[in-house]
């Protein structure tokens, strides 16, 4: 892959859709308010269950499936119902998602993240979640999952993209 | 109320209120659901070591690291506040299995035989913490998302890629699971 299209890439990745509005930092909370009901959810659902991660793997549980197959059906109507409404922000912006732009890093890099998953039993967003719910060994995890990302980062001009 | 609440919660409420982060976080500020991408903004905050793909405006993004203060704060709270004491739900199968590699303690959501600093010096204890945690950071950034960045956020906005990327995200975890896992397990 050419350099430019890595550059695309890039400026895909980071800052989409950043909001051009300026607000004082405490109006971050909002996001920490909705992290909060997020981190609840991860706990109560079983969703950081290592066990849970091994049943959907295995075809041995329906849960995990529910979960994701329900979110992304309720993810899908708000999307498609803020398209139609031409919802806008708290803030009155106009609603903007960005695109993904197909590479072949999201098979390679889906295949990978696949072992990785069924290995810790964990996404990045319970890997997180374990921490705060106590359990301290999996910040080896989270310290490996940054060396991993910034390998990534390191080698992906020579990586197939 | 309280009684439903400290038991473990049915996968169509935890599906629903996953699903109703999408359209908060847009309304709330324009913002696309994503959790990997932290991984990239530690990396862009603390070891940016001239690499251009960590080098941005990371402050931009800082809305996202209140994201992950709150998903400890939630974890917090539902693990000391809203728990019994009852041992995780685990269906018999994998149980039968489990208990074949000497995995037996379901005290917590991880088992402790696997996650823990002693078990960082066991072969795999570290192939589980150490390389499972790389390709959990590797994987995702080279896919370009994780579950919630493509499996929810990109589904739920009809990106083709993204369904490319879970199914990835599936078939790997399919082959880990069943073929390889069982072999590491028993090391």
């Amino acid at each position: 892959m050419n350099n430019e299209k890595v550059q695309n890439i890039d400026s895909n990745t980071a800052c989409v859709n950043a909001s051009e509005q300026q607000h004082p930092g405490w109006y971050n909370l909002k996001y920490a308010a909705v992290g909060i009901i997020f981190g609840i959810v991860f706990v109560k659902a079983e969703i950081i269950s290592w066990f849970r991660i091994q049943e959907m793997f295995r075809l041995q549980s329906f849960h995990m499936f529910g979960v994701i197959g329900t979110a992304v059906a309720v993810g899908a109507i708000s999307v498609f119902l803020i398209k139609k409404l031409n919802v806008k922000t708290i803030h009155g912006e106009k609603i903007v998602i960005a695109d993904k732009e197909f590479n072949k890093g999201q098979i390679y890099g889906g295949l990978l993240f696949g072992f990785g998953w069924a290995l810790t039993g964990a996404c990045p967003g319970p890997l997180f979640a374990h921490i705060g719910a106590g359990f301290y060994a999996v910040l080896v995890v989270i310290a490996s999952a940054v060396a991993g990302t910034w390998t990534y980062g390191y080698f992906r001009d020579k990586l197939p993209h | 109320m309280m009684e439903q609440i400290i038991q473990p919660w049915p996968w169509y409420v935890a599906g629903i209120l996953i699903g109703l982060i999408v359209p908060a976080l847009l309304i709330l500020g324009n913002k696309t659901f994503g959790i990997s991408s932290n991984l990239r903004h530690i990396c862009a905050v603390c070891f940016p070591a001239g690499i251009k793909f960590f080098k941005y405006d990371w402050k931009k993004e800082i809305w996202n690291f209140f994201f992950v203060g709150g998903i400890f704060a939630g974890a917090f709270i539902a693990n000391y506040f809203l728990m019994t004491d009852a041992p995780i739900a685990v269906s018999p199968a994998l149980q039968s299995e489990l208990a074949g590699y000497g995995l037996t303690d379901y005290s917590y959501m991880l088992p402790k035989e696997l996650f823990s600093f002693e078990a960082l010096l066991t072969v795999r204890g570290f192939i589980i913490m150490v390389i499972g945690g790389f390709l959990v950071g590797f994987g995702t950034r080279y896919a370009g998302g994780c579950t919630s960045g493509h499996a929810i956020m990109g589904l739920s906005n009809l990106q083709w890629p993204s369904l490319v990327a879970t199914i990835s995200f599936m078939v790997g975890g399919f082959l880990m699971a069943n073929i390889i896992l069982p072999w590491i397990l028993s090391l």
